[in-house]
């Protein structure tokens, strides 16, 4: 499409004014987490790195910490399984029902948190209970996997859609029987669809506050409920802010790593 | 086809299994009041079982994590073995249900929350004897309307304070000595007026109009019948638009003081004394003239707690002289241990809060909940606690 | 393994073991793999999921005992009928639905510069990458921390407020305003990514032919490229109108004393244990979502979340 200098400077200027209005929030949570002042006060007038120090020695961060990478992984797990699984039978097969599963499969991640929350809840409280199983990490990974599976899914339909089943076929026509084909036909060629699933399903449930609020016993704090219960607390507001700059700063490689993976077919450009 | 059809078939008769199971588990008759139901009371007090999980209010469990120099939770773990996790509430209302959810060992529970637990057996009756600390607490604390049924104790009670009026001393002044500079419109501070966000605020409008409309005839601010009840819920609304924000958190209150976006507002006297410690402004409590609501809290054991031992333990230590005093400052209220006073770091601190008072502690209109039938004895044409929380959601709009 | 509706050639599976052997049974029996595929997923959904979701709206009916606080199961229609009849419910909900449906705008209006910007205007891929990996990156930011960060932004004396002092304006300080700013903020990257997907979809060739036809660039845009994307636009909404319908804490730390319908729910829930009506109002936002989705369901956007 031909646009005119103007256009293209015009829009130019609009996505720069979006990109920084992304970015002027989580720049002043950076600034802040070097602020001296314990009060946040604003504009800085005296810069330290006490916070960052502290942060990477609480052990309630670090415990923390730790709970949310259990949770995050128990969870890609389970939705990798699931979503994949899923996502061959509806985009392979054609049965009775398949676009009410279609439905259903997204309405954990666009039906409200807190919807899924209390559902989840009560549904933990009066059947695992009485078996002795009580609210805890395992049902935290229930609940954060429940809505992993669509991201999953999508991820890997969108590119068993793509690659088609000729080479699956021929693979079969050439005497491959269904792991083999599986394992150097299919497998390969959604595998990229696989990290870049896994990667958001995990960024999904690492992040998550709300489910994880309803779905969670008294002794496990993922670390967006220990922000959530520090955030605004004295001492530990500081902390809170440097333990924010950190994350965002580690993440930065997976989230470059997932969208070189599932960028790689979308940047086709010209192919429909 | 056929298969795919036997599978939803399937998974719909298993979802039905999850239905069925949540209709068929059996409730107490929720209407019985004058029947307590039996719940069984610990005879000893064994080894501590490495483990308590309670719920609290702010400041009632401190660690070292708010400040290094306040802690008595870390002593407390040491010496029994029990990790504590704490699960702060913040409303009675949550400390309700966080114990309905079977999930706690133990919660301080204010006035307003205590006898709904007692009577939906969600906790048990406490054994005093296995308590040493229990013989001196302060003796009008003992076998009250809230913490006991029928002469059987049902906690140990932690101490006991006001709701103060809280304001910045930079922006307001003259001091105020009314609640009125926080209901009536013409109030200077709109817009920087800060409530706590609970039914059981409408308590306190209520003990502003018992002075301010006496021809209301309001007695107990807890004992509203329908006119009563209007007035106080009017004023409420009228007090809305005048509001900067409401808090449930007390990190709410800290936070928005200070940044100046409240000025004034009821508060707890830890709130003040954790602004006040920020520096960024600085702040007073007073008890106004009207007087104020005000809470006694009371320990109590979940009715199956996983750990009673540790929570046996935990009541005794926190009533115990050295560690009732350090809560008691920290959180700015009476200890309702009566040696503390002599382990107090300011030594007039007893007095200011007259904790040995028990006519001045009379005065308080303690967090009660309102039933139907009136608390003052009129009959049975008062708002209950239901009609209290729907019409606090309308006040909020 | 996976051919669908096709039956498999007898070349396949030539050869002997048990792998061979269960691999010759399963490409005969089409059902049976199905069957295996589904079970696992539609146990979770349905059973897990569905059963929960029943299970709560089959508590809307019952109520809860006042004074002790125990559920009571028998069917009443109480619930609801407080619901509607009174009005606090409804303004809330109106304010709810405004609130989403105005964050739905802002997000499509700073989200279509962007992605047009990345997919059609530049021209190096490296530039493009960057951008999109730039506008995804708050995603992994977290939620709490992005509030904060508004929080502090637009606080009474905070940082909006310092900006705005030379001019001797206050910004508009927290509550409703701060919330639809806030929200838009927060769902932003969920508008961007679908956007640009879709973008990028749309073949060059049509365009240039547009073009070659003499249309201008405006037009091909209005009437080539935009109805193009309308799934696209469809899916992103559907996050940021079900997102800033559910949410209840973003009000809560830049809101001031406004109250969202989520906060109702949760309020009933989470502070008043009173799961029936908290299931009740719950139905609200539930049949909204629903409704949104299954009309949207025919546009394909439900592909493109």
């Amino acid at each position: 499409m031909n646009l005119s200098a103007r256009a293209r400077w015009a829009v130019g200027v609009a996505a720069v004014i979006g990109l920084a209005f992304i970015y002027i929030p989580l720049s002043v949570v950076v600034i802040n987490s070097f602020n001296a002042s314990q009060v946040f006060s604003w504009p800085p007038t005296e810069f330290t790195t006490m916070w960052w120090q502290k942060a990477l020695e609480n052990t309630g961060v670090r415990e923390a910490l730790w709970t949310s990478v259990q949770a995050g992984l128990g969870a890609t797990l389970i939705a990798l399984l699931l979503g994949t699984a899923l996502s061959f039978a509806l985009v392979r097969y054609d049965f009775f029902g398949r676009s009410t599963l279609n439905f259903l499969v997204v309405l954990p991640i666009s039906l409200p948190g807190i919807v899924t929350g209390i559902a989840l809840n009560s549904s933990f409280t009066t059947v695992l209970q009485p078996l002795g199983i009580n609210l805890g990490l395992f049902t935290v990974v229930l609940g954060h996997a429940t809505f992993c599976i669509v991201v999953v899914f999508n991820n890997v339909s969108a590119r068993l859609r793509r690659t088609g089943t000729s080479l699956e076929e021929a693979s079969a026509d050439l005497g491959a029987s269904l792991w083999q084909t599986f394992w150097f036909v299919t497998f390969p060629a959604v595998r990229s669809a696989l990290v870049a699933g896994a990667l958001l399903a995990f960024a999904l449930s690492f992040d998550e506050i709300v489910v994880t609020t309803f779905t969670a016993g008294p002794g496990v704090e993922t670390l967006p409920q220990w922000i959530f219960n520090n955030l605004f607390r004295p001492n530990q507001g500081p902390i809170v802010n440097a333990v924010a700059a950190l994350l965002l700063l580690i993440f930065i490689a997976p989230v470059w790593l997932a969208q070189r993976l599932s960028g790689s077919e979308t940047h086709a450009g010209g192919r429909v | 086809m056929a298969t795919k059809q036997m599978l939803k078939l399937a998974a719909l008769a298993a979802s039905s299994v999850l239905v069925i199971a949540g209709c068929s588990s059996n409730t107490a008759d929720p209407t019985d009041t004058s029947g307590v139901p039996n719940v069984p009371m610990a005879t000893e007090v064994g080894d501590g079982e490495g483990e308590l999980n309670i719920v609290v209010w702010a400041g009632y469990a401190e660690d070292g994590s708010t400040d290094p120099a306040v802690d008595w939770v870390s002593a407390f773990e040491d010496s029994t073995g029990c990790q504590v996790n704490v699960k702060i509430g913040n409303t009675s209302d949550e400390m309700v249900t966080l114990m309905k959810s079977g999930q706690y060992d133990g919660v301080s529970a204010s006035g307003d929350a205590t006898l709904r637990l007692i009577y939906g057996g969600d906790v048990a009756p406490v054994n005093t004897d296995l308590v040493p600390n229990y013989a001196t607490v302060a003796d009008f604390l003992k076998d009250r309307d809230w913490n006991s049924v029928g002469g059987q104790m049902y906690g140990v009670p932690h101490g006991w304070g006001a709701n103060v009026l809280m304001y910045n001393t930079a922006e307001v002044s003259p001091a105020p000595t009314s609640w009125s500079a926080v209901f009536e419109a013409d109030s200077p501070y709109a817009g920087k007026i800060t409530a706590y966000d609970s039914p059981i605020y409408i308590a306190d409008a209520a003990l502003y109009l018992k002075s301010a409309q006496p021809d209301l005839g309001i007695t107990d601010p807890y004992a509203l019948d329908e006119t009563q009840f209007q007035a106080a819920v009017d004023l409420l609304k009228q007090q809305k638009e005048m509001i900067g924000s409401y808090w449930a958190a007390y990190t709410d209150e800290v936070a928005s003081f200070g940044q100046a976006s409240n000025v004034i507002g009821t508060a707890w006297q830890i709130n003040a004394n954790l602004i006040n410690g920020e520096g960024k402004v600085a702040v007073e409590g007073v008890v106004p003239s009207e007087g104020a609501t005000g809470w006694s809290d009371t320990w109590m054991i979940a009715a199956n707690a996983a750990h009673p031992n540790c929570m046996y333990k935990w009541m005794d230590w926190i009533v115990s002289p050295e560690v009732n005093a350090q809560v008691a400052e920290w959180f700015g209220e009476a200890p309702a241990q009566t040696k503390s006073c002599d382990f107090t770091v300011d030594k007039t601190f007893c007095d200011t809060y007259h904790a040995l008072d028990a006519d001045y502690a009379a005065q308080i209109s303690y967090w009660t909940t309102p039933l139907a039938e009136c608390l003052d004895g009129r009959g049975a044409i008062c708002k209950d606690y239901a009609a209290w929380t729907q019409a606090w959601t309308e006040i909020k709009g | 393994m996976s051919l669908g509706t096709t039956t498999a050639p007898e070349s396949a599976n030539a050869g002997s073991g048990v792998g061979r052997g269960l691999s010759r049974f399963l490409v005969k029996h089409e059902k049976f793999r199905l069957s295996l595929l589904l079970a696992s997923p539609v146990a979770w959904l349905g059973v897990l999921y569905l059963g929960s979701l029943a299970n709560m709206i089959m508590a809307s009916f019952w109520s809860l005992a006042p004074f002790t606080g125990d559920v009571v199961k028998s069917f009443s229609l109480s619930n609801f009928q407080t619901l509607i009849t009174a009005e606090v419910y409804r303004n809330v909900a109106m304010r709810s639905v405004g609130i989403a449906i105005a964050v739905t705008l802002i997000d499509l209006l700073l989200a279509l510069p962007i992605a047009f910007f990345a997919a059609k205007v530049v021209r190096s891929s490296r530039i493009r990458y960057a951008i999109v990996i730039a506008a995804t990156m708050p995603l992994w930011a977290g939620y709490l921390v992005k509030g904060y960060a508004w929080r502090i932004m637009l606080d009474n004396n905070g940082v909006l407020d310092w900006a705005l002092a030379p001019l001797g304006i206050k910004g508009p300080g927290l509550g409703l305003p701060a919330t639809v700013l806030a929200l838009s903020y927060l769902w932003l990257p969920y508008m961007i990514l679908p956007i640009y997907a879709g973008l990028e979809r749309i073949s060059v060739s049509l365009t240039d032919a547009s073009s070659d036809l003499g249309a201008s660039a405006w037009f091909t845009i209005r009437t080539v490229v935009l109805p193009l994307l309308a799934p696209a636009i469809i899916a992103g909404s559907i996050f940021t109108f079900s997102l800033s319908l559910g949410d209840y804490i973003m009000v809560k730390i830049v809101g001031g004393k406004t109250q969202m319908f989520a906060n109702i729910v949760y309020d009933n829930i989470g502070v008043a244990g009173n799961l029936p009506f908290a299931a009740a109002a719950a139905t609200f936002p539930i049949l909204v979502v629903v409704g949104y989705l299954w009309a949207v369901r025919k546009t394909g956007a439900l592909e493109n979340l």
